[in-house]
């Protein structure tokens, strides 16, 4: 692993100091300017400010505006102030999608921090097939979500479902289970898929950080008689620690916004049941037509959000300093 | 339980069940749990209806396998939907964000860092922060956005929003590649007479060349796998993408054609999963850099 830090060296205080006039004839203005640092630097930077600043900025500023107004589609709308979201909070599959979205981040990023780590523990030993094992592994990483999420879905059919067939055959049950059609359980078959999705990306991150644990450490720990339990708490997880909070709090931000899942499994149902954040906003602003409080129900999202990047960058700044 | 595994190379001492217990038990449940949705892919998508939708207790079901192969899906994928133009959008849309993603990164990254300019550090927090503000944050004001530049239901709606969540990550990944090459090799050609923008060219980014590989690869199977954005941008049957196409054209009403839903799924896994295996290793700098950051 490379060292997240990294900071500009000492080599760079040198170059600092040498002379920038090049020797030619006749030097065209710009590119006079251009040799110049603090103009190449904004220069090389105007290609990406001009993209972010039109599809991250503005929308987001555009998204605010109209969490205010009473915009429809293709109704621009009034100022209504802060009646949107008075409206959203009071509504009552709102407050059902928000419990959900806090189980449903919660409950997955614990699964998936915890069978990504045994699984990165289990690849970090030498067996034949070992590349393979992991190259395969991370296939539910690559693969378009909505497509393997609809591979679930038919593993999940009301009807035809195959873990049905095999709950059935095993002895284990005897009525069909409604995976997605049980409002009790499909929040939990949700969870599953997307633990399912996102545990390959820990498992390899992690799996990264542990080939960085020196095996002389584990050697001494054994010798002074520590058994695996305690030299995993001990030794791996601390030296882990920083891997695993970028890598969880990188992931919780996605599971706590996701959409795609969810809309593809459930839509939200049945009878509104396992929205999150993301699917209700949709509903409300895409399929019933409600821009502004569909943008103000995916605002309700921007507080958590904003927590979580302000732990995200100082833990980065904490780490680069120490 | 995870603790048996905290060696961190080397055998499992002890005895032979143990090795069973704690190693090859566990790592068959997770390469047979990770691999089986994908194998239920391919059953289905060879599988005929008649087999298909056959009642779950009926006693002449093998759902694991299918004694009786077809193409019918792939015809019906072929013949009935645009999943050609949809394959063709999808790789179109995912080659041109990416190549407009690795050129700002690569400007971007070279500045943030190798130059000293006022606001450098502040520009940098600012271009992480964008990598982590999800698309469900953005897609309403987006939409309305798409639509007033004349951009809704054409693959640039796509094109020019796929790299906001692109440039990031390529920028990142890239300034930790910069940082590694040594000043001296640019001092040098700007010594012997060329300028900032020549030794950028002509000197850093060639040795760069790993990670702008890794950026990209990385960056093509995002675009390829985005969803949200071409569900909402998108409306025309033949402008979709296959992750949309195959979601929305693919089911009416209630009903699910489950067979070309998993042929199709199959066809759009495919192109990712062929460039992942040629560049696993590439891959996983790429996923791995992106997260130190």
């Amino acid at each position: 692993m490379k060292p997240i830090a990294g900071g500009r060296g000492e080599a760079g205080q040198v170059a600092a100091h040498l002379p920038v006039a090049p020797a030619l004839p006749r030097v065209r203005q710009t590119t006079r300017l251009l040799e110049n640092e603090r103009v190449l630097g904004w220069v090389l930077l105007v290609p990406t400010i001009v993209l972010l600043g039109l599809f991250i900025a503005y929308p987001f500023v555009r998204g605010v505006w109209l969490s205010l107004t009473s915009a429809t589609v293709g109704v621009p709308g009034a100022f209504v102030g802060l009646k949107n979201f008075a409206k959203v909070w009071n509504d009552s599959i709102f407050q059902r999608a928000a419990y959900n979205t806090i189980v449903y981040t919660a409950i997955a990023t614990v699964g998936k921090l915890g069978l990504g780590m045994w699984l990165a523990l289990l690849l970090n030993r030498h067996f034949k097939g070992k590349r393979l094992v992991r190259a395969s592994m991370l296939l539910p990483f690559i693969v378009p979500t909505v497509l393997s999420t609809f591979a679930w879905k038919w593993m999940f059919d009301p009807t035809f479902s195959v873990l049905n067939w095999s709950l059935y055959h095993l002895g284990i049950i005897q009525a069909r289970i409604g995976w997605l059609t049980d409002p009790a359980i499909a929040l939990g078959s949700i969870i599953t898929v997307n633990v399912w999705r996102g545990m390959p990306f820990y498992a390899i991150s992690l799996l990264a950080g542990l080939q960085t644990v020196s095996p002389e450490l584990h050697e001494a720990a054994a010798i002074d008689g520590a058994n695996s339990w305690q030299r995993f708490w001990r030794i791996t997880w601390p030296l882990l620690l920083p891997v695993t909070t970028v890598v969880t709090l990188f992931s919780v931000i996605q599971t706590f916004a996701d959409f795609q899942l969810v809309y593809v499994l459930t839509g939200g149902g049945p009878a509104n049941a396992t929205h999150v954040f993301g699917t209700y906003a949709y509903q409300v602003a895409i399929t019933t037509g409600l821009l502004g409080e569909g943008a103000a129900a995916s605002l309700a999202m921007f507080p958590i959000l904003f927590v979580i990047v302000v732990i995200q960058l100082w833990y980065i700044r904490r780490v680069e300093a120490a | 339980m995870a603790g048996r595994a905290g060696s961190g190379a080397g055998m499992v001492e002890g005895a032979r069940w143990r090795k069973w217990v704690f190693f090859y038990i566990p790592l068959t449940v997770f390469v047979v749990g990770t691999l089986f949705p994908f194998y239920w892919m391919l059953v289905t998508a060879f599988r005929p209806d008649a087999e298909l939708y056959r009642p779950w207790r009926a006693v002449n079901n093998t759902p694991f396998w299918t004694l009786h192969p077809t193409y019918e899906h792939f015809v019906y994928l072929f013949r009935e939907t645009m999943f050609g133009a949809w394959l063709f959008n999808t790789m179109f849309i995912a080659i041109i964000s990416t190549l407009i993603s690795i050129f700002c990164g690569l400007l971007a990254g070279y500045s943030l860092a190798r130059l000293r300019f006022p606001l450098a550090g502040a520009l940098g927090t600012g271009i992480f922060v964008t990598y982590l503000v999800p698309a469900t944050l953005l897609f309403i004001p987006l939409a309305t956005i798409v639509r007033n530049f004349r951009l809704g239901d054409t693959p640039w709606s796509l094109i020019l929003t796929y790299p906001t969540f692109l440039i990031p990550f390529v920028t990142w990944l890239l300034m930790g590649y910069f940082k590694t090459i040594p000043r001296e090799l640019e001092e040098c050609a700007r010594i012997d007479g060329a300028s900032r923008l020549r030794a950028m060219v002509q000197i850093v980014f060639p040795i760069a060349t790993p990670g702008i590989l890794s950026a990209g690869i990385f960056a093509f199977t995002l675009s390829w796998n985005e969803f949200t954005y071409a569900l909402v941008f998108l409306q025309s049957p033949q402008q979709k993408t296959v992750p949309v196409g195959v979601v929305s054209e693919l089911i009416r009403g209630d009903v699910f054609f489950w067979g070309p839903l998993m042929a199709g799924a199959l066809l759009g896994s495919i192109p990712v999963a062929l460039m992942y295996s040629f560049f696993v290793e590439h891959y996983v700098a790429g996923l791995t850099g992106a997260v130190k950051g």
